[in-house]
This record gives structure tokens, sequence and C-alpha cells, in this order.
């Protein structure tokens, strides 16, 4: 369909116009190609990402447009690392990057090493597990608030089911202790599956000869997994959970719609604070600096990571 | 068959296989109880205990295409020869039907700027990718490497700049702003995974269409587009996902007229509290498509997630 598409575009374009492009030497025709996009994205990234920076130094707020807008050289960012309130929301996206991420890895590690296992169906199972990652996180956590509900939710149901417990008795989100885990619960269960595709490719990546040469040497298996298998598969493993800490770093649709960052601020994580205050305080200078802060984190240990990643797979 | 001692014993693929299938009933079961939700009455969806087997009915899905009001009591009721199924559906409830509702809208405004999106973010990243695997661009590296970090940044981060910025060009909660914005944000992954497809294309095919006398810009689109046919369906496709699932900016940047999907879905309330069969009726319409993607996907899934660092 394409193809038919392509040709008729070669037959429709005038030939004044196609002899003037086709005609153009590599050089041009490498800049014509990569102009545009550089174009957009210093449009629609780069320009605003330098007016963050300015108004990181101001006090403009969107609501009052009339209102002087001053320089308040390094005040926001003051402001930002001395609030408490702030460190408490970094402590909660800590608790939810550091919890999704070890959950994520051992059950997702756990599965691709049990799916290579090549039982019958297993390319099956590997499709089904997956689905939940590819769906909008915003419309999957407001459906995981009914399944939370108490009583009539099935989350609840199913746990007193094999506990016990009252399905009434506790709820997911308003309660205190659990809301934290609430969120930990439904990223789980959308990002395994990430974890688990990389892994495969890393235990499908061992060339089975190594395997059989521990064989020969009688190394066990339980020493076969931890000289073999481990190490062949860290370098993936260590890609993985690079992409899930970016990633929960920005977390905002999925924790929005689940708990709307309660009870109290318990689930507010970086990104849902950030929001109040740019969107709903519409303090703009104050959270351009906060933006700013939060984007230099994420970069700066991401570089680091990067750094330590490469090490291991030179190794 | 030949003999081999890696191989896993039969026991031990029967053990794999069991666990591996409990993990996937589990995790199938929250889509499963949403579509299942989706054709429960009112009452069956709030039942305890859950109900698993129950009287399927389209109440949900008239609710979430349509706005309704309780009949007037001093109303005279409407002759049930002359209703429609729908109306009948309602009129069991006691409801009558006010107008339809703002899904239908919702879901083609998610259509046109996932697809409008996808289309212009194919077009740019199709030719930066050929010019960043075949030509020498100076700071080739840098450029890749800027146009992968915009996906760094917390979508919120940037929002604030191009809320500003939107509104001064009256851009905000308009189709052409939204798809602009998702080109963007697709660009990185576009531009990556075509690369990586066009790398492995052998430069051989573009040298002899060269000897024979087409010029570059000809070999580029008769001999090496229809060889990356595979490799741009399958970005596309993650392209148009991404831009069907996106809620952060969505939320900000749009409210009326060019509003998705996602933002709405969760806003929908029925005459009296949340109505969670349409709320799942809506959500499975949603779901399902990108759900019949993922399966045609599964072969380049592993790459489209990964920007292409892993390919098996």
């Amino acid at each position: 369909m394409l193809q038919a598409f392509i040709d008729k575009l070669v037959q429709k374009t005038p030939p004044s116009v196609s002899n003037r492009v086709s005609g153009l030497s590599d050089k041009k025709l490498a800049w014509l190609f990569v102009s545009p996009t550089i174009l957009l994205l210093l449009a629609v990234n780069i320009f605003p990402l330098v007016w963050t920076i300015y108004l990181s130094f101001t006090n403009y707020r969107v609501n009052r447009p009339n209102r002087d807008v001053k320089w308040v050289d390094l005040r926001n960012y003051e402001r930002i690392l001395t609030d408490s309130d702030i460190w408490q929301t970094m402590q909660a996206t800590a608790h939810f990057l550091v919890s999704t991420i070890v959950l994520q890895v051992v059950l997702g590690f756990t599965l691709a090493f049990l799916i290579n296992k090549k039982f019958k169906g297993n390319d099956l199972l590997t499709t089904l597990i997956v689905l939940p990652m590819m769906l909008s996180p915003a419309v999957v956590g407001n459906f995981w608030t009914f399944l939370y509900q108490p009583q009539i939710g099935l989350f609840n149901y199913m746990i007193s089911f094999f506990s016990g417990a009252d399905p009434s008795s506790f709820s997911m989100i308003g309660d205190v202790h659990l809301a934290p885990w609430a969120i930990v619960i439904v990223d789980t269960w959308m990002w395994t599956p990430f974890v688990m595709l990389i892994c495969l490719a890393g235990l499908r990546s061992i060339p089975d000869s190594i395997y059989e040469a521990a064989e020969c040497d009688r190394a066990s298996q339980w020493r076969q997994f931890w000289t073999i298998t481990v190490p062949m598969v860290l370098p993936f493993l260590m890609l993985a959970v690079l992409f899930r800490g970016i990633e929960n770093f920005k977390m905002f649709d999925l924790v929005v719609q689940l708990t709307g960052g309660g009870p109290g601020s318990l689930t507010t994580l970086s990104s849902i604070d950030l929001k109040r205050e740019a969107f709903e305080k519409w303090k703009t200078g104050y959270s351009s600096a906060y933006a700013v802060i939060l984007f230099v984190t994420v970069f700066g240990l991401a570089s680091i990571y990067v750094k330590a990643l490469n090490k291991v797979k030179d190794r | 068959m030949s003999y081999s001692v890696t191989a896993p014993s039969s026991r031990t693929k029967l053990f794999s296989g069991f666990v591996v299938s409990l993990y996937a009933i589990v995790t199938l079961a929250p889509l499963l109880w949403i579509i299942a939700t989706g054709f429960k009455s009112g009452q069956d969806s709030i039942h305890y205990p859950p109900k698993v087997l129950f009287e399927p009915t389209l109440e949900g899905y008239v609710n979430l295409f349509t706005t309704r009001t309780r009949i007037p009591s001093d109303q005279a009721p409407k002759e049930p020869s002359s209703m429609t199924w729908y109306e009948e559906i309602v009129n069991e409830k006691g409801e009558l039907i006010a107008g339809p509702s703002k899904y239908g809208e919702r879901f083609l405004n998610s259509t046109v700027i996932g697809f409008g999106s996808t289309a212009l973010c194919m077009l740019l990243g199709t030719m930066a990718a050929y010019a960043f695997s075949r030509f020498k661009v100076p700071l080739k590296d840098d450029l890749l490497f800027f146009i992968l970090s915009t996906r760094m940044m917390p979508p919120i981060a940037v929002a604030i700049p191009i809320f500003l910025m939107f509104k001064n060009l009256g851009l905000n909660d308009t189709y052409l702003g939204m798809i602009m914005l998702y080109t963007a944000v697709n660009l990185s992954l576009s531009v990556w995974l075509l690369k990586g497809f066009m790398d492995e294309i052998p430069i051989e095919y573009e040298e002899a269409a060269l000897i024979d006398g087409y010029t570059r810009f000809e070999a580029f689109i008769k001999v090496v587009l229809p060889q990356a046919i595979t490799g741009i369906a399958s970005t596309a496709i993650f392209c148009l996902i991404f831009a069907w699932n996106e809620y952060a900016f969505a939320v900000l940047l749009t409210s009326g007229d060019a509003q998705t999907a996602p933002p709405f879905i969760p806003t929908i309330i029925g005459v009296s509290g949340k109505d969670w069969p349409a709320v799942a009726a809506g959500a499975t319409l949603f779901l399902v498509p990108v759900m019949v993607f993922t399966v045609l996907l599964r072969k380049h899934l592993l790459r489209g997630i990964t920007f292409g660092a892993v390919r098996k």
C-alpha cells in the first residue's frame, strides 16, 4: 500500500520540482533531510527549555499577566531546596522508584528465566503477558480505582478470598500505609513485562556452547547460573533499569488517576507536585525553577548510571 | 533431533509453563474485568461478591454514548413500540436520553491527532534517519544524543513554557498544536528506530542504483524506502500508540475542542454518581485497538520499547 502511494507521489511530482530535488548533492540532501527535524525540536523542545530557565529566575505568574516581571536571582531555587514539603515529595518519589524497580527486576527476570525454558506455547504467553504495558496508563489507572474499591473491588475480594480478611476492612487508596504500595502494585503490574522482554533478549543472546563447556567441566547448575547467566544478562538488566528509572522519575498519569497524590500528600510524586505549583497555584517562576531542578536531577543520575552501564558492558 | 546436554528436562518445562501461565492469568484478570464490566448492568457491576457470571447488557455502551436525565414524574410514558432498542434500555431504568455524549468526539479527536502526528513524524523521521544512516552529518553523534535527550524531560516540566507559547500563538486546544507537540515528542523514537532499520539495509543496493544512473534522491525513494517498509510500519505503530495513550500534555493543553480520550474517559459519570459500566465500555473501545496492534507488533516490540537499543 505504502509502495503504491510512493509511486503515485513520484509520478505526481512536477518534473521541475523533482529535477531540482533529485539533482541535489549528498551534502545538500543531508541538510534538507535533517533540518526539519532539528528545527521542530528546537521550536518545541529547546526554545521552551531556555524559556523555562529564564523564567526560573523571575517571579512571573501566568494568572497575573499585568504585574511587573521581576528578576529574583536564585531566590526560587533557594525556596525550593529549603522547603520540607518538597523533600517529602522527593522521598515519595524515591520510595516509588526503588520499590517498583526492585519488584519489576525480580519478577521480570524470574519470568524471563522460566519462559526461556522454551515450553510449548511460550510465544503466545509472552505476547499475552506483554499487553498491559502498551495500554494508556491514565485509562487503566482510572479503572484500577474500581478494582481497589473496598468490598466490591476485585482486588480486595481476591485478597480477602486468599487471606480471610474482610474485603471492606481495608482501602488500598485511602489508607496511609497502603496507598504508597497501591501505586507500586499497579506500576509493577504494567511494567514487569518490559523488564521481562529485555531479560529474555539477554538470556537468548547467551550461546548454548558456553553452557555445554560448563557442563563438560562439571559445573553445577547453581554455579552456572551465577557465573554465566547472571553476568551475561546484567548489561540487559541494567538497561531495563535505566529505562524504568527515567520513566518512573517522570511518573504522572498513572498515579494522578489512581490516588490523585493522596491520602494527604503521601503519594504526591515530584511531577504531580510540580503540576500543582504550575497549573493550580500558577506560580510560574517558582515552578520553572522546580522543573529545572528535576531535569538536572534526572539528567545527572542518568549520565552517572550510563557510565556504570558502559563499564559493565566493556567487562 | 540431536541430543543436547543443555536442553531443559520435560519436568522443568512443565513447571515453568505452569508458573508462567499462572502469572498470565493474574496479569490479564484486570483487563478481562474491564471488558466484562462494560457489558454489566449498573447493579451487577457493584455486586458483592464480584460477579463473574452475569447477564450481558449493552447498558454501559448506551450510557457511554448518551447523556440522560430522570423521567419527570408528570410526563406521560412513551409508547414502547415506538422506541428504539437503546431508548428501551434507558427507559427501563426510569431515564430519558437527553442527547449524545462527548465520547464520540473525543474518540475522533484521539484518532485525528494520533494519525496526524504519526504521519508527520514518519515523514520527518524517515528523512532524518536516512541522512543519519548514510551521510556524514557534522556533529552526528551529538545531534542524535540531543534528539534522544528530549525524551528525558518530565512532560510537566516542558508543559509550562509550551502552555505559554501555545497561549500566545493561539494553539491551545487545537488539532494543529497537539499534532505538532506529539510529532516533536515522538521524533526521538522514530529517528532512532528508523536509523537502526536503515542501517540494516545493505548500502550496495543504493550503490548499484546510483551506478545505473539514479540520483541519490531517486535511490532513496525507489530503493531504500521499499526495503525499509516493515521498519517504517512498525515505527509508525509505536508512534501511534504513544500519541494515543498520552495523558499529561493532553490534560494540560486541551479542554474542549481538541481534547483526546484519555483525559475524558475518567470523567465519565452517570445520572447518579460514577457509572462504572460506561467507563469500562469507553476504556474497552479505547484499549482494544492497542491490544490488536501489540499482537501484530510482537516481533518488533522489544526494539520499539528500547529505542532500538536491544535488537533480537
